[in-house]
């Protein structure tokens, strides 16, 4: 087992009180497993990936462990997660395109990302050449500042760049949103490519498009509120979903085909929740089409069968 | 209504604009009254350049665009205003759209401001509610509160609102939809497709294929400037002629049918 994440929950300090973004989550990621993890914004997938990496200074870890190839990681101590960062989790983080420093060239900003982690530039240029070939960038890149190249250029150096050392887990974080339509393919075909090339072992892919997810990703999680909905294998999602709110999320999506003239698409009335006061009971109740009494009891979020988990009261009978 | 005849728009590039650059190459096409035209290309292929031509913020270098009959270029000051009434347009980042000091419905002051200042207090919130009423938001909801406190979509109607007071013909929609989320976009879409029956032209601007199809009559696709392809959007996406289109299409992903 890769990853393992036990009853996590980090709080956003604010003036207001403590902004329960990840409330208790618990999830496995296997090796050369890609998870998808989607839902909308504010839902608290990118508190997620990031707990997993940084804690940024408003965020605070309150509760729960995670395991990484069987050592702990010790997601809470800053100073501590410098030695797993980059060698064993690495980000791409949602912006990549702006992540590169526009004052340094590529080559230089390697090497210096490099030195940082005490590590000589020169015996991994070979194979951070080898891997610029591999995604269609030529060595010559390297002389170029980030201003020089297109937005699919910068994406594809920064996940080369971020995947150098073989991390365990890779969290790419809506790494496809910014993209044309064939670029997103080549980005999100070059993630499947390096897990199968074992330079990952597992990743976390969050975005809140399910049809990108259904092509890469082995299986999907959906959160909602903070709180977990369901997960299950990317086919399970998307032909045979459980949770009201991922059957409603995948709703929405129009597929080439499918026009305004002969079916009107529904979205999702209301909006997630304040996670500063969360709701007792479900939390995706007030928006839920199949919400009854009991769901005033927050359901369990448990099993119905082959690796298929579920937080619902209706969808579990 | 709104025709676009043989457009080219040249951008000057480099340190003093000595390059140039063409951005939007003898492109045409037209839009009419109670339908949805759909620009659809990847960056770089002048989308935005041309609903930023139809809408006067840059120049167009060659051909010309019509507006029912008139010349959109020759006008100046209050004819210009006079077409700001009948074409307008909202843009991708709602949230920069606004300015977060003021209150989210000052974007409506400012189009009192500009063509209504004689208007009585209770006809302009009437007209006001109107609008709100005709993109689905509750009044309560949205009117006295600052952007922050708002939804990307409720900001995104509050724009297509202030658009409606000025009794609008075409609306140029660049990507409203990109930054927002699965959930509200189709609630967006859908607006597009009810103010489309209330007899609007809109130029709806998108590099996604499966929205430009769901909600579009007419397609074109564009290549760095250029158009590839252009016709009813059944015929575009059904027999596309164009191996680009081809290619494009290809693409898209879609839920339960993997890339090959």
């Amino acid at each position: 087992m890769s990853l393992q994440v036990d009853d996590l929950c980090v709080y956003y300090r604010s003036l207001a009180g403590d902004v329960k973004a990840v409330d208790g989550v618990s999830l496995e990621v296997h090796d050369g497993e890609i998870m998808g993890l989607a839902g909308e914004s504010g839902c608290g997938k990118s508190t997620l990936g990031k707990a997993l990496i940084k804690l940024d200074t408003r965020m605070r870890w309150v509760d729960g462990h995670v395991t990484l190839d069987g050592r702990e990681l010790p997601v809470w101590d800053d100073a501590a997660m410098n030695d797993r960062r980059y060698a064993d989790v690495s980000l791409v983080p949602q912006y990549a395109m702006s992540a590169l420093n526009p004052t340094r060239k590529l080559g230089r900003m390697a090497r210096e990302l490099l030195e940082s982690r005490g590590l000589d530039f020169a015996p991994v240029k070979p194979e951070l050449v080898r891997r610029l070939e591999l995604v269609g960038l030529e060595q010559s890149v390297l002389d170029l500042y980030p201003i020089e190249m297109s937005g699919g250029m910068k994406q594809r150096f920064v996940l080369v760049l971020s995947t150098l050392l073989n991390p365990s887990l890779l969290i790419a974080d809506e790494i496809t949103s910014a993209l044309d339509v064939s670029t997103q393919k080549a980005v999100a075909e070059m993630l499947v490519g390096f897990r199968d090339r074992e330079f990952i072992k597992s990743a976390i892919m969050i975005t809140h498009d399910l049809s990108i997810l259904s092509q890469v990703a082995n299986t999907i999680l959906v959160m909602y509120a903070g709180k977990l909905a369901e997960k299950a294998s990317t086919e399970t999602i998307v032909e045979a979903p459980r949770h009201p709110y991922t059957r409603m999320l995948i709703g929405t999506l129009p597929e080439v085909g499918v026009r305004f003239a002969d079916r009107r698409l529904a979205g999702i009335k209301g909006r997630p929740p304040s996670l500063l006061n969360p709701p007792e009971g479900c939390r995706f109740r007030d928006r839920c089409p199949l919400a009854t009494a009991r769901c005033a009891i927050e359901p369990p979020y448990r099993s119905c069968g082959d690796g298929h988990l579920v937080a619902c009261w209706e969808a579990a009978a | 209504m709104l025709t676009l005849d043989h457009v080219s728009v040249r951008y000057k590039i480099g340190t003093f604009g000595g390059g140039s650059l063409l951005a939007v190459d003898d492109v045409s096409f037209s839009v009419e009254r109670g339908s949805v035209l759909s620009l659809i290309g990847e960056s770089g292929s002048g989308k935005s350049t041309i609903g930023r031509s139809i809408l006067r913020l840059v120049p167009a270098q060659s051909g010309r665009i019509t507006f029912d009959g008139v010349d959109v270029s020759t006008l100046h000051r209050r004819e210009l205003k006079e077409y700001y009434r009948h074409v307008q347009g909202v843009f991708q980042d709602p949230f920069s759209s606004f300015n977060p000091i003021y209150k989210a419905d000052h974007v409506f002051a400012t189009v009192r401001e500009g063509f209504f200042p004689g208007l009585a207090d209770r006809d302009w919130r009437r007209k006001i509610e109107q609008a709100l009423e005709a993109v689905s938001l509750t009044p309560a909801d949205v009117l006295g509160k600052y952007p922050h406190q708002l939804s990307g979509g409720q900001l995104q109607r509050l724009l297509v609102a202030r658009a409606l007071l000025l009794d609008i013909d075409v609306l140029v929609a660049d990507e409203i939809i990109s930054m927002l989320d699965a959930s509200t976009r189709i609630e967006v879409l859908n607006l597009l497709g009810d103010l489309k029956a209330r007899g609007l032209a809109i130029v709806f601007i998108t590099h996604d294929l499966s929205l430009g199809n769901y909600i579009s009559d007419e397609t074109v696709i564009l290549k760095k400037g250029r158009v590839v392809e252009a016709g009813p959007t059944p015929e575009v996406y059904g027999h596309p002629e164009d191996d680009y289109t081809r290619a494009l299409l290809a693409a898209v992903p879609h839920l339960g049918r993997r890339w090959t």
